[in-house]
């Protein structure tokens, strides 16, 4: 099927736009402004605001229709595929399918300092309305808490025996998080762990396609609530002792 | 500006002073009878000594390393600089290089004439203590007299590109665009690090490294907008950590204005040890209070970190803690940037009564403070338009109740760093909210019975029990009891206990006498002298 973007009319192809240019706010400046925007592709283009930022910069916000569609024939999308159950489930599952518990080491890696990610996901207390996996009866949480070494991390997975390790990964820049995350992986390969333990990510910048691309299970992205993440521990652990 | 009145009931006020002030004396044995690492090398950069070695291993680190290795650190380490200064009649900055360079051995030079080593001693703090009550009046004369502190509630913004030059250009800009105030985010992890790196960054994570070239250039780029603009720009920067007193310091001779300095900050948050710490922050103060420099304490990351309703008392607790040791640190209730935050949950109904309950309250508990809030960040979610809105709640709750700094929220919070476009956005929303509600809040009055009043007195009774528990066990009992953001530390654990050692009855640490004598704080003898 063929779409466009929708403003007010089937297929119109409207967008808004908003961006900064490097020149000092003037008819030049405007002009600018709405020539980038026809360069990329857009018709009937309309700067409806162009504001001072001081020294030579000026702000936009540009409405125009582009008339580029897409075939949602041709996407396709890496998505975790996954029973999500709730907490009560999760533990019931457990029980009945593995019959102990299983052993979650959590951390924020290397430099990354903030936890907010991690806490929501692990602590008892959770993140909107849902628990946190400490809250759940058969799980044994371990969170190392922020600026975890890889090594350090490793080191406890082998100590208490690691079913799943959670990563969080939240402050980036110039691709930082990609660094941590493929420098804790070549570790766990490196240390015969990769294959027993299941590897998950979390951040606002990680898309279950890149935790793929760096050797992880899953990616969990932003929204994610701990019973998803606790669905997904549980059942594919349960497929891994199927397989093995 | 006339903001919304709680009037909070006296007695339970001054019983929570008089508990914090408690808590806190309980800990100045613990400084009185310490130094770290941190606090040796502050002394040794107040004497002048800059640079680092080819390894980018700053001097004054190795210098301390040296004495600690000798096991001669508890002596302090100006005696050992100021003898072989005295000895090789050279600056200190000379024996730096001997040391870094050429192996010198600080503790096999024997101990010279008493009276030279003293003499030279005085020189040294001396030009230390004039150049930064020079920076400091050059600053308030700008401030107050040349130009004037710009209307509250200052507007904050912070750039964050890990390139200082880069940084200069977002930072000129904002300032341009009419923020009051410009934070320079530190590289990811700074706090960590156990040295303070040298020169002009170009490459950090997350933010620039707190240098004291990059403090310099950044000065200097707002001086340049403030002449333009006419009026002052404050400069912030971070200094909890490992670093604490050896960023302060910095700050004081570069000129910077406000530094985030929090007494529990590090040992929650960053696992730094607790003895550390609380050592370190004393001595950072000290250097704070002499500069003018406001501090900025970090209660916000209580509610990152746990329910902003339900952990309201912990920021509060944490507020009256931190304004008992600044007070120690012999500063002037002005200079306490207090912190708290905005972060209850969007969906939770009402919740903008509990956000005000809670604003009125630190308004009132301090009423001379510069008080510092803090905007929504746990809640945004990568919906820009949403999170305009709640910015812009943010910035109506601020001027209602008579906040001092903003730290403006930003719509792309949870995204990325902020585009310039999107400070612009959060100034230009500052600005029509404090002008379009400046005198709001004395057409409303609370009453003694009214939710907001309510909730305010429950809070700081929720307060004051953490406080009463904690006078009780001591504050580093309390901190392993995980009373403070649930997060559980221990006396011994954490990093940089290493770095802290008892003083002999000989320690001798010039500088610790000057600032306790120019801040009027009680004349007990903390330095000792060279014997």
């Amino acid at each position: 099927m063929m779409i466009y973007p929708y403003g007010d009319t089937t297929n119109d192809g409207a967008m808004q736009l908003s961006f900064t240019l490097p020149l000092k706010a003037s008819a030049l400046a405007k002009e600018a402004a709405k020539s980038l925007v026809k360069k990329m592709g857009f018709e009937k283009t309309e700067v409806v605001s162009m504001q001072d930022l001081g020294g030579d910069f000026s702000f936009f916000v540009v409405y125009g229709h582009t008339t580029t569609g897409i075939n949602t024939d041709d996407i396709q999308v890496v998505e975790a595929k996954f029973d999500h159950m709730d907490r009560v489930q999760v533990d019931e599952y457990i029980e009945e399918q593995i019959g102990r518990k299983l052993v979650v080491v959590g951390a924020t890696i290397e430099s990354d300092a903030h936890t907010v990610g991690l806490d929501a996901i692990l602590n008892m207390k959770g993140y909107h309305g849902d628990y946190g996996l400490e809250r759940y009866k058969n799980f044994e949480v371990y969170n190392m808490g922020s600026q975890v070494l890889c090594e350090d991390l490793i080191k406890k997975c082998k100590e208490v025996k690691a079913d799943v390790v959670l990563v969080s990964q939240i402050v980036t820049q110039k691709n930082i998080h990609v660094k941590n995350l493929s420098k804790l992986m070549d570790l766990m390969e490196a240390e015969g762990l990769r294959h027993h333990i299941i590897a998950a990510v979390g951040g606002p910048r990680i898309s279950h396609e890149l935790a793929l691309e760096l050797g992880y299970d899953i990616g969990f992205g932003p929204g994610t609530i701990p019973s998803q993440v606790a669905s997904y521990i549980a059942t594919t652990k349960k497929e891994r002792l199927e397989n093995e | 500006m006339e903001k919304l009145k709680l009037r909070l009931k006296s007695e339970p006020v001054n019983r929570a002073k008089e508990i914090s002030k408690e808590i806190v004396e309980d800990l100045m044995d613990l400084i009185r009878e310490n130094t770290t690492t941190s606090i040796e090398r502050t002394v040794l950069r107040l004497f002048g000594i800059i640079g680092a070695d080819i390894d980018d291993t700053p001097y004054v680190n190795i210098i301390v390393k040296q004495l600690m290795k000798k096991g001669v650190l508890e002596m302090g380490a100006s005696l050992y600089v100021l003898n072989a200064c005295v000895h090789h009649d050279e600056e200190p900055e000379v024996i730096a290089k001997m040391v870094a360079e050429e192996n010198l051995d600080l503790t096999e030079i024997p101990m010279g004439d008493y009276e030279k080593i003293n003499a030279l001693s005085q020189r040294l703090t001396q030009a230390a203590m004039d150049h930064i009550a020079k920076i400091k009046d050059e600053r308030d004369k700008l401030l107050y007299e040349t130009w004037s502190d710009p209307p509250r509630p200052y507007k904050y913004v912070i750039v964050a590109t890990g390139n200082i030059h880069e940084d200069v250009v977002q930072a000129q800009a904002a300032a341009r665009q009419g923020a009051d105030i410009i934070a320079v985010i530190r590289s990811t992890a700074q706090s960590l690090l156990d040295y303070v790196p040298e020169g002009a960054t170009t490459e950090g994570f997350g933010g620039t490294y707190a240098t004291q070239e990059n403090f310099r250039i950044m000065r200097k780029a707002l001086d340049v907008v403030g002449e333009e603009q006419n009026r002052y720009i404050r400069l912030v920067n971070y200094a909890s950590g490992l670093c604490m007193p050896e960023i302060a310091m910095m700050g004081a001779w570069e000129g910077l204005d406000f530094l985030l300095n929090d007494s529990m900050y590090g040992i929650l948050f960053r696992d730094i040890n607790m003895q550390r710490t609380i050592i370190d922050q004393y001595f950072s103060r000290l250097i704070c209070a002499a500069s003018h420099i406001t501090i900025n304490t970090g209660e916000d990351n209580y509610l990152t970190t746990s329910d902003a309703i339900e952990k309201a008392y912990a920021v509060t607790a944490s507020q009256l803690i931190n304004e008992a040791f600044a007070l120690k640190a012999g500063m002037e209730p002005k200079y306490m940037g207090l912190g708290h935050a905005f972060e209850i949950n969007p969906d939770i109904k009402d919740g903008l009564s509990y956000e005000i309950a809670h604003a009125l309250l630190t308004r009132e508990l301090f009423p001379e403070a510069t008080l510092k809030y803090m905007p929504p960040t746990k809640h945004m979610t990568g919906d820009i338009f949403k999170g305009y809105a709640m910015n812009t709640m943010f910035n109506f709750v601020s001027v209602l109740t008579g906040q001092d700094i903003q730290l403006l929220g930003m719509l792309t919070e949870a995204i990325h760093t902020p585009f310039m476009q999107d400070r612009y956005l959060a100034v230009k929303n500052a600005d029509y909210i404090f002008n379009n509600t400046f005198s709001l809040g004395k057409e409303f009055s609370i009453d003694d019975d009214s939710f907001i009043s309510q909730r305010a007195h429950k809070v700081l009774e929720q307060a004051i029990e953490l406080l009463e528990h904690t006078r009780e066990v001591g504050l580093m009992q309390s901190i392993e009891e995980a009373n403070f953001a649930d997060i559980k530390r221990t006396q011994t654990g954490g990093k940089g206990l290493d770095g802290v050692i008892k003083k002999s009855p000989k320690y001798y640490n010039p500088f610790e006498g000057a600032f306790r004598r120019l801040l009027n704080l009680d004349d007990e003898v903390f330095e000792g002298g060279v014997h």
